[in-house]
């Protein structure tokens, strides 16, 4: 059983760390969708089915989508390389951000109670994981919507906005 | 194939059990589990193997007859083999790679697109004591492995180093997730009424008749006819088959994002279109149409796989159908059907499905109330959403020259 857990811990951090350090964007893309794949296969090894398959339906299925969209709409040319690290200020903001996140996720791990050794998984139910997001989560989830909705506004809005000043059938 | 057969069910019921176990029966514990899951493995890629190679020429006699032609009649008796005569040719000619491709995703994206619509055929009930996978959340498997054809589609685009498939690709990837939408929305009013993700579970739900007549079946409820009609319109448009065909529209563009595909690679692309229309197809079944259960009681005596294969068979047979009648639509239509007329109409439906599964209770007279109601609540939305779609767009009148 660890032997597959350890399988599917290389092949995610394996294909996250190869799309960080790859030069071709879309390949990076591409590879996320790979570690995102991984990340699913490890909540189906955990006896989460829900929660596995709605990662690979949300983030293989429609935000790799956004990416590679994003990814294609912001380069200018096919060829263009991502850019290097330009600078010690952007190295320096980068090393920032990521000892932030690593020190949130660290802080909640610690804090989190974890058994010594956790006995079997409960057998949870998707009309249980409804009635749980319904009930103590529905906070939670109504703050998921209006953020996702924000998104949704705001990149309508930076879509939608300043078309006057680049005619279209400009060449 | 796992639940156990009871002796009382007929022969023909049983029979692929016993042709399995047959097979299989002199292997130890967990070998046999094993040569099991692959037996069924080669028998659904028989199976859709087959399928697909006879859909083809169906369709091509089918669209023959309607345009008044023959169809293919050469190859076999008329024209039996020729589906195998396509695949020699497809075989046998030359796969050209473009110089500029990117190599490994030109390569990888046809085996990903037929990879993924294979594993979607992994969950669907064939029949009572056939299938392939039971998963808790087998729905939720079968859209997620759907979703995923996406990217397949991107990096068949991307990696042809060629303009117009590239953009081919970005119009079949907004058609695809126009249409996403939809046909996730269609289902949840059915797990909404059967309390379960399961596939199984779905069919069991929809067993038994009332007044051993009418079968309990979800196409048989006003929200389930409604969801129903919104799920085929959008699975019409998900495995790209006319009038949704844009992506490819052979006559039109220069086949979208397999412009650079030739020989067998294209093959591929052809087959995997075919396997999603056949998967869509049997999840219809599934989800609506009752899955392997019979219409009558009396007519139990036909084995339920049989039941299954009519009821897949009727409605591929009508996307033939569809296809030889209605033209093409243009890009703006289909993505102003998906979100203006199949979102909205798929919200309400879940509405919809929710007042009938709170007003279950409901006898006499207030039965008829339930009814009109909920027909109501179908048929509203869709004539006034249907007024404002085609809005400024009356009927044309045509003149003599």
């Amino acid at each position: 059983m660890n032997a597959v857990l350890i399988l599917i811990a290389l092949v995610t951090v394996g294909t996250a760390i190869a799309a960080m350090a790859g030069r071709n964007l879309l390949h990076s893309v591409l590879l996320l969708a790979l570690a995102w794949t991984g990340v699913a296969a490890f909540y189906l090894w955990a006896g989460a089915e829900f929660a596995a398959f709605a990662q690979v339906l949300v983030y293989v299925g429609a935000i790799s989508m956004v990416v590679l969209f994003a990814v294609l709409l912001t380069r200018r040319s096919r060829d263009e390389a991502a850019p290097g690290p330009a600078g010690q200020s952007r190295a320096l903001s980068a090393v920032m951000a990521a000892a932030a996140v690593a020190g949130v996720l660290v802080g909640a791990i610690l804090r989190s109670p974890l058994a010594a050794s956790p006995g079997p998984a409960p057998a949870v139910t998707v009309r249980q994981l409804g009635a749980e997001l319904m009930g103590p989560y529905a906070a939670a989830l109504l703050a998921v919507g209006v953020l996702l909705t924000v998104a949704l506004i705001g990149a309508v809005v930076l879509a939608a906005g300043d078309r006057t000043g680049q005619p279209e059938d400009n060449p | 194939m796992s639940a156990a057969a009871t002796t009382s069910e007929s022969f023909l019921e049983r029979a692929p059990l016993l042709l399995r176990d047959a097979v299989t029966g002199f292997l130890p514990e967990p070998a046999r589990w094993l040569a099991n899951s692959l037996l069924s493995i080669v028998a659904v890629l028989a199976v859709f193997g087959l399928l697909f190679a006879f859909l083809t020429l169906a369709e091509r006699k089918i669209l023959g007859r309607v345009q008044n032609r023959p169809g293919p009649n050469r190859t076999g008796w008329f024209g039996l083999l020729q589906p195998f005569a396509d695949g020699i040719k497809m075989l046998t000619k030359e796969d050209i790679v473009p110089r500029a491709a990117d190599q490994l995703l030109h390569f990888l994206a046809p085996v990903t697109l037929l990879a993924l619509s294979i594993l979607t055929f992994a969950v669907i009930p064939y029949g009572r004591h056939l299938v392939p996978v039971e998963l808790d959340s087998a729905v939720l498997y079968f859209f997620a492995a759907g979703a995923a054809t996406e990217l397949a589609i991107f990096m068949a685009g991307w990696a042809s180093h060629n303009k117009y498939a590239l953009l081919a690709a970005m119009r079949a990837l907004a058609q695809l997730i126009s249409y996403e939408l939809p046909l996730l929305l269609s289902f949840v009013p059915v797990v909404l009424a059967t309390g379960t993700l399961s596939t199984t579970g779905i069919v069991a739900a929809q067993g038994g008749w009332k007044w051993h007549l009418i079968p309990h079946w979800i196409v048989f409820t006003p929200w389930g006819a409604a969801g129903f009609a919104i799920f085929m319109v959008s699975a019409l448009a998900e495995s790209n088959r006319s009038p949704f065909d844009l992506p490819e529209a052979e006559s039109e563009l220069i086949a979208g994002h397999l412009t650079e595909y030739s020989g067998f690679k294209y093959a591929l692309f052809f087959m995997a279109e075919y396997f999603g229309m056949c998967a869509l197809s049997g999840m219809a079944v599934t989800l609506f149409l009752g899955g392997w259960q019979a219409p009558l009681p009396v007519l139990e005596f036909i084995p339920s796989y049989v039941w299954f294969a009519g009821k897949l068979l009727t409605l591929l047979l009508g996307f033939i159908w569809i296809r030889a009648t209605l033209p093409r639509l243009r890009i703006d239509q289909l993505t102003r059907l998906a979100w203006k007329f199949l979102v909205p109409l798929a919200l309400v439906n879940l509405g919809t499905a929710a007042f009938w599964s709170l007003t279950s209770a409901w006898s006499g007279p207030l039965q008829l109330l339930r009814w009109a109601v909920a027909l109501v609540l179908v048929a509203g939305p869709f004539l006034l959403l249907g007024r404002g779609l085609t809005a400024g767009l009356g009927p044309r009148t045509y003149r003599y020259a």
